[in-house]
């Protein structure tokens, strides 16, 4: 009685394999399957990370020797823009948003996200934001003048947006994708808070979540104060441009520091909604492979809301040279630091988890021991800018880059590498291979460090960033080809990895339901789960069910 | 078919905190969307006060804007009046229901056409528009805001009082209807800090 609607779930999701092409496509685009969603927003990202990682390469290739002419300063111009604003809303916003749809029901024992349907619009109206973008390619300054798009920088700072200095449609396309990218990450969000607080299997009290879905809510509730802002702002930058009104308009008494506090209000607390969850799958990751429990369960919830709630009054560390004042900048310099402090708490916990565990180095713990290294790193940059003298020396130089490309890539990046190689076994039953993990491993750390270890030293000897190319004998030309190199070794790995999908897809070999021996409840259900996840909802009684149910003799239960 | 491992072979032992009872998920999402909507009418607020008294040219708020008394009272008052609606479907009183509900969207509509009437006072008796100077824009864009998701609400009262009055509505629908309630006290919420920001600080 009890596997009947589970095989009944698994005929259906069989069923789809035989049927024609067409209506498994038309299956796809008219899904409200949470895990169908969240696998679409996961290819579509990882598009947008090809693309966007292709823009990358251009820019590099331009900046490896002096006075090179490779690229024309505008499509230089066009590149940086394009490249931050698709790393940020196309591709790092909607693969951790894939990432938490697929994964937050079947962690919590649910068998769907609350509001299907608006999952459903959420997706798309991402998707079409997407298009959208790269449609300013060819349609900002009219079907034939292609090569047209946006070239205000993802900051798009005033008055650079104003209709004197970027005549045309092409920042009028770049509004209009980051406020629709908007509209579907706050639908995201809301979608994922209601879920966990409304849909938890029975037992379930949050205080026995697992870490992942308690860093999604916090994550999503950062989100709403965070994304709404900047669509906010989007909306007066499109009233000033399309109604002549006057928000950021300087000769007529509009503010331009305005727009950067609103968009740093969003640009700040957006590193946390990127990097909360690359946090969360190192926290489900690291226990695992070293056969622990967590360490200090309540200290990593509490940081982690600490985190959400510090991050919102960071934002002006973005702004030190603008001219904020003493007690301004006092203020920003302090509350920077202290977000050191949860965040150095977590630091320790994964390392207390690690302590004294049996390590299994497979290829997801191996991404997570990068992610803890390097993510220390870029802390420690992170200090160094926050000190406002220091970032007036630095501010819009070559080590800003290298500072925050060491958090998005070094940590986010590499926590979602690991993410991919650690849940792929459970979204398409089949193991990835471990040689071609371990390639796209080494190749992407030796590129890593190539690249951003030597885009520190350029930015102290006072490169700046946002320029097109740089005369010869100033000491930079030898770094900046070896950063060159290094970004050519990441892309290959980044290519190792999709080949690795593509390849293990077919001719991996079966993972089975659990591969990883782990204990939450994603891996109790068949692996790829079928619709509807549960046959019957589940009942936990401790944070590691399937601990429980392995080990009846010493249930976790007894502990709490 | 092997056996399926599920979940549901977990509860070995102790109890469970009976009854499992969790909050209904459309007041959950209905929360998270104020809350979202919240930080955009703040960044509105908040362009307003720092523009206040920056415009380069006229017209001034002090010289054209009235306190909207009147349509004030009348979005307040509504909020009552949709409460009612949720509470009196809860105790099955249809007639109520529908009577309340339709006192909302009448006292809703006067609302807005005291906005429209404002509006064309400004636009053609004073010549203040978007484009005008800092206070026009800012001026258009939270109360235009506001106006918006006045009409939102509208829309959505209107439509449930056509299913009231069509007798589609029942008692268990009355959750539903409490989200609605919800949103339309948000709505008004916002009235009272557009209304204290624009026509009380601002003038």
């Amino acid at each position: 009685m009890t596997t009947t609607p589970v095989l009944e779930a698994i005929d259906e999701t069989l069923e789809t394999q035989g049927k024609p092409p067409v209506n498994v496509i038309y299956e796809w685009l008219t899904t409200v399957d949470h895990k169908k969603i969240g696998l679409m927003y996961i290819v579509y990202a990882l598009i947008f990370l090809v693309v966007a990682g292709f823009e990358a390469i251009l820019m590099r290739i331009q900046l490896a020797i002096p006075n090179n002419h490779f690229v024309s300063p505008q499509v230089f111009n066009q590149l940086f823009t394009m490249h931050g604003t698709t790393m940020v809303f196309f591709m790092g916003m909607p693969i951790l948003f894939g990432m938490g749809n697929y994964l937050v029901p079947l962690m919590i024992g649910a068998r769907d996200m609350a509001f299907p349907r608006l999952n459903a619009f959420s997706f798309w109206i991402s998707a079409f934001a997407g298009i959208l973008l790269y449609f300013s390619y060819f349609g900002a300054s009219g079907l034939y003048a292609a090569g047209s798009a946006p070239d205000v920088g993802w900051f798009a700072y005033a008055p650079l947006t104003s209709k004197v200095f970027s005549p045309g449609h092409s920042t009028d396309y770049w509004t209009l994708a980051v406020f629709l990218s908007g509209v579907g990450s706050i639908g995201t969000a809301l979608n994922i808070v209601t879920t966990i607080i409304c849909m938890r299997c029975k037992g379930m009290k949050m205080s026995r979540m697992p870490l992942l879905p308690w860093l999604y809510l916090v994550m999503s509730g950062l989100v709403f104060v965070a994304v709404s802002p900047l669509t906010a702002a989007q909306v007066m930058l499109t009233l000033d441009r399309y109604l002549g009104a006057h928000f950021f308009d300087t000769q007529a008494g509009g503010s331009a520091i305005l727009w950067m506090h609103f968009f740093w209000i969003f640009g700040h607390p957006e590193v946390y909604v990127l990097v909360l969850p690359a946090f969360a799958f190192a926290n489900e990751v690291i226990p695992v492979f070293s056969r622990k429990a967590m360490f200090g369960y309540p200290a990593m919830v509490a940081a982690s809301v600490a985190i959400g709630f510090i991050s919102l009054s960071v934002w002006a560390h973005h702004m030190f040279t603008v001219g904020m004042g003493p007690a301004g900048n006092t203020f920003f310099v302090f509350a920077t630091m202290v977000i050191s402090v949860p965040t150095g708490i977590k630091i320790f916990n994964w390392l207390a988890t690690i302590w004294g565990g049996k390590i299994i180095f497979a290829v997801p713990m191996m991404f997570m021991v990068g992610f803890l290294f390097q993510f220390l790193i870029a802390g420690l940059t992170g200090i160094m800018l926050s000190a406002a003298p220091f970032d007036w020396q630095l501010s819009a130089s070559y080590f800003v880059v290298a500072h925050f490309h060491y958090v998005l890539v070094g940590a986010i990046v590499f926590s979602l590498f690991g993410a991919f190689y650690y849940w792929y076994p459970k979204v398409t039953g089949k193991m990835m291979s471990d040689t071609l993990g371990k390639w796209h491993f080494w190749l992407f750390l030796i590129g890593f460090h190539l690249t951003f270890d030597f885009m520190h030293v350029p930015g102290l000897l006072g490169m700046p960033r946002r320029i097109y190319t740089y005369e010869a004998g100033r000491g930079w030309d030898t770094l900046n080809f070896i950063v060159g190199v290094g970004a050519i070794f990441q892309a290959a790995g980044t290519l190792v990895l999709v080949y690795n999908m593509i390849h293990s897809y077919y001719k991996g070999k079966e993972a089975g339901h659990d591969p990883w021996d782990a204990w939450t409840l994603e891996w109790s259900v068949p692996s790829p789960p079928p619709s509807y996840n549960f046959a019957i909802e589940p009942t936990v009684n401790s944070r590691r069910p399937l601990w429980d149910l392995k080990h009846p003799e010493d249930p976790d239960s007894d502990y709490e | 078919m092997t056996t399926v491992t599920t979940a549901s072979r977990i509860p070995i032992d102790g109890p469970i905190e009976t009854p499992w009872k969790l909050p209904y998920r459309g007041n959950i999402g209905m929360a998270c969307l104020i809350l979202a909507e919240s930080a955009i009418f703040i960044i509105f607020v908040v362009a307003y006060i720092y523009y206040i008294g920056k415009s380069l040219s006229g017209p001034t708020p002090a010289q054209v804007l009235e306190l909207p008394i009147f349509g004030t009272i009348c979005l307040l008052s509504s909020s009552f009046f949709v409460h009612h609606a949720v509470t009196s479907l809860r105790k099955e009183n249809f007639r109520a229901c529908t009577l309340h509900l339709a006192a909302t969207v009448l006292l809703g509509t006067i609302f807005l056409i005291t906005t429209a009437r404002e509006w064309y006072h400004l636009i053609h008796d004073e010549g203040l528009t978007i484009k005008t100077n800092l206070f026009g824009s800012t001026y258009y864009s939270l109360v235009g805001l506001h106006a918006t998701h006045v009409v939102v609400g509208l829309i959505m009262l209107s439509l449930t009082l056509a299913f009231s009055l069509a007798g589609k509505i029942k008692e268990e629908h009355s959750e539903k209807l409490e989200v609605l309630s919800l949103y339309w006290h948000f709505v008004d919420a916002v009235w009272v800090v557009v209304f204290l920001v624009v026509y009380v600080i601002g003038r």
